[in-house]
């Protein structure tokens, strides 16, 4: 057990570190947002990141990928995290390629990994339909037709759905909404006849989508994996998809509450600094042992994956819940005490308070978690 | 088998042989050896126990021999603290002296003070209780006002403290005092040890929220000190006194552990809620609840690990300590009113065996002892003052 970085890990965390502060800082993102880029991410940067092997981090060798695994790949969300980095890093490597890798054909795994590893394919993962994260709710339906299945329905967030070269696409092929047996996973072309994409703008400036199925026919070779048993490795999948964006959480947890207490030792009013007023110490104390506690809950989640025990969905949605509770506090925190510069645009702040919000929203919010945590445990 | 080793199974093979299986559980607080002149045991067990303990030093395993203990380095009682912890072994004995003062006399008391006092607290021949708060002097412990008068060999002590704990059954007590009223207030503080047999020491028993009345005012009136009862150095005793402290704050972060354990929430809810056919709860409002109090739990339980393997990975940092004190005592108060919420009247009895079990009266009691926890050794407030000038370096605060 360690519930710390290893040298590997910690040298490939300063990589991203060193990448993020100098490639995307904040203002790069900031310009993406301003020119209202079409793709929500630089491909020239993406093809950097991919160049520094973060595209295949977590798949094996024999796929085209390098091994360093999700606790790795978890250190560098958290420093990506602190510049609100644009990149399809969780939409393509994290939910897709671990949804490939988890539920797919030993021949699909060969077939479509080394294409998200070498970059030159994306994919987008096509799964919550309502206003919450919740994938077995889904209804889009999947129906056999001779060498084909036919598919009916919407799906909706699709993180960068509007962009990406193939979507995989969760359908119902048996049971109804709220069942986790009868889901199925598809491979579907986006350019496929009778599916319509939409972009949707969201608070935090990234990409999404909305998506209909009118009778989209796909092959029955587009099948991803096992029909009717999508759900558990798809839940495995999104596990470490949802650890890494909880990793990203709390860099960005981490830069804004910095950037906070900075401006506590440099704002005056009344003739002295801020920060010696007693009600906002109290309250940058607080968050500071709230930060902590997000820590530990991070490092025993990606502790438990890097081990493969059996409580590591347990500690994913426990890290995932408190670090969506801690953003919300450290954003909300940050705004007031920046006074009338807090609720500016100009101010950085308020593009982690939007990003914060949909982050929490993305594969479970702190409710959505906690229940979850509940049934593992049994009450 | 390395040194470390041979010596785990030493202690193992002693605990296994002199450890009386019904001492082999948490103790309640009746069943807890609290040392001192009038010693009292709640069975032939534990004084068995006692006995068998003190004749090794194993009531301060990590003190010298000279002074009563084992004499064990830090890998050592770490291994026997395990040890004791693997078979559930009960504390042999209980005492401030042992927590609180004792390791302070270690490191600030002459040779003569140590072995005047630690060889009582490892035979728990002395009990100790503490002199700091005031009627006036709480969490502005520095402004204390109790007065020690230099009268050449001795000291003449006026004033009166306030919560100290078991002062009604203590033999002695460590209190500060104002000897130089002039000086800025922390400057003018010396640290006493001295008998509360004492002409002129009186203990009041002040009865809590709870209707227990261990905590007292202590008066003194004229009480003579003689002067080798000094900790350290006159006028310094603020130096001791914050040392003092860090053992309380350590101690009761993790409170709770040492003690029989009361009900829980998840059992508590299981036992008092409705479920499911599944076994679910059936109010998602208190299975939230559950969740996210057991998910602070956890955090809070592997931060002291946390803070060890970001150590050997040389990322380590001891700010992450200041946590402990306010996480552990909030989340613990906000355990118990979770607890009020799932039990309803159960958890409301008050004194009344005929319609509670003993169980529910308990987590009645330490639903408002939690409230002390947040007070006592540092309020909250304080915990958060000292994180904002220390750890984030905030400007002009108090401490």
């Amino acid at each position: 057990m360690a519930l710390a970085f290893n040298e590997e890990q910690r040298s490939l965390k300063q990589t991203a570190k060193d990448f993020a502060q100098s490639k995307t800082p904040v203002e790069a993102f900031r310009k993406l947002r301003d020119e209202q880029d079409p793709t929500g991410y630089s491909k020239e940067l993406w093809s950097e990141m991919v160049e520094l092997g973060w595209a295949g981090m977590t798949f094996p060798e024999s796929y085209g990928g390098f091994e360093f695994g999700y606790m790795g790949l978890a250190g560098c969300m958290k420093e990506l995290g602190r510049t609100l980095t644009a990149s399809p890093l969780l939409s393509n490597v994290l939910l897709s390629g671990s949804t490939i890798l988890y539920a797919g054909s030993e021949a699909q795994k060969q077939e479509l990994l080394p294409g998200i590893a070498s970059g030159e394919v994306s994919y987008a993962l096509a799964m919550d339909e309502g206003i919450h994260h919740d994938p077995a709710q889904t209804a889009l339906s999947a129906n056999a037709d001779g060498d084909s299945y036919v598919l009916n329905g919407n799906k909706s967030m699709v993180i960068d759905g509007h962009v990406a070269d193939q979507l995989i696409v969760l359908a119902r092929t048996a049971g109804d909404a709220g069942d986790t047996d009868g889901l199925s996973l598809f491979v579907v072309d986006p350019n496929s006849s009778g599916l319509k994409i939409e972009t949707v703008k969201l608070i935090d400036s990234r990409g999404y989508a909305r998506i209909t199925f009118n009778n989209v026919s796909v092959g029955k070779q587009q099948l991803l994996g096992e029909l009717d048993q999508a759900f558990a490795p798809l839940d495995k999948a999104l596990d470490r998809a949802r650890v890494c964006l909880a990793a990203e959480m709390l860099g960005g947890i981490e830069e804004v509450f910095e950037r906070t207490i900075e401006y506590l030792k440099e704002r005056k009013q009344f003739g002295v600094l801020i920060g010696t007023f007693q009600a906002l110490q109290h309250r940058a104390a607080h968050m500071y042992t709230q930060i902590e506690m997000c820590k530990s809950a991070l490092m025993s989640a990606l502790d438990a994956l890097e081990n493969d025990n059996d409580n590591f969905a347990a500690l994913c949605s426990g890290a995932k819940a408190i670090i969506n509770e801690a953003y919300e506090l450290v954003t909300n925190e940050s705004v007031q005490m920046h006074g009338g510069i807090g609720v500016t645009d100009e101010l950085d702040i308020g593009l982690f308070l939007k990003r914060a919000r949909v982050s929490a929203e993305l594969l479970g919010s702190a409710s959505f978690h906690y229940q979850r945590v509940a049934s593992f445990e049994g009450y | 088998m390395s040194d470390l080793e041979t010596f785990r199974q030493e202690i193992r093979s002693w605990l296994e042989e002199n450890c009386p299986h019904s001492l082999r559980n948490p103790a309640s607080q009746e069943e807890q050896v609290w040392g001192g002149r009038n010693i009292e045991f709640p069975n032939d067990d534990a004084k068995l126990w006692f006995e068998r303990c003190v004749e090794k030093g194993y009531c301060v395993p990590d003190w010298p021999a000279e002074y009563g203990g084992a004499g064990f380095d830090a890998e050592q009682t770490a291994i026997f603290k395990e040890e004791m912890n693997r078979i559930k072994a009960r504390a042999p004995q209980v005492n401030l002296g042992i927590w609180m003062v004792g390791p302070v006399i270690l490191e600030f008391g002459t040779e003569e003070q140590k072995l005047e006092h630690l060889p009582k607290i490892a035979r728990g021949e002395i009990r100790w209780c503490q002199g700091y708060s005031e009627p006036g002097a709480g969490s502005d412990l520095a402004g204390l006002q109790t007065r020690a008068e230099d009268k050449g060999d001795h000291f003449i002590v006026n004033g009166s403290k306030i919560w100290t704990s078991y002062a009604d059954q203590a033999d002695y007590i460590y209190c500060l005092v104002r000897t130089d009223p002039d000086a800025p207030k922390r400057d003018g503080i010396t640290f006493l040890l001295f008998d509360m047999a004492s002409e002129g020491v009186e203990a009041k028993p002040i009865e809590l929220i709870t209707g227990e009345r261990h905590f007292c005012q202590t008066f003194f009136d004229n009480v003579e000190v003689p002067k080798k009862a000094v900790l350290g150095e006159i006028n310094k005793g603020w130096t001791v006194a914050k040392r003092v402290l860090e053992f309380e704050r350590n101690m009761m972060s993790d409170l709770g552990s040492t003690v029989a354990s009361t009900l829980e929430p998840r059992g508590a809810a299981q036992r008092y809620l409705a479920q499911n056919e599944n076994g679910e709860l059936k109010d998602s409002v208190i299975r939230e609840a559950i969740a996210r109090h057991e998910v602070y739990k956890k955090s809070f339980d592997v931060t002291q690990q946390r803070m060890v393997d970001e150590f050997t990975h040389g990322a380590g940092n001891m700010n992450t300590a200041m946590i402990f004190k306010y996480c552990g005592t909030e989340e613990e108060k906000r355990k118990y009113e979770l607890l009020l919420k799932i039990m309803g009247e159960k958890a409301l009895g008050w004194n009344d065996n005929d319609h509670f079990a003993d169980d529910e009266l308990s987590v009645t009691l330490d639903w408002m002892g939690a409230k002390t926890h947040t007070i006592a050794g540092g309020t909250s407030e304080i915990q958060l003052n000292i994180i904002a000038k220390r750890v984030l370096g905030l400007p002009g605060v108090m401490s």
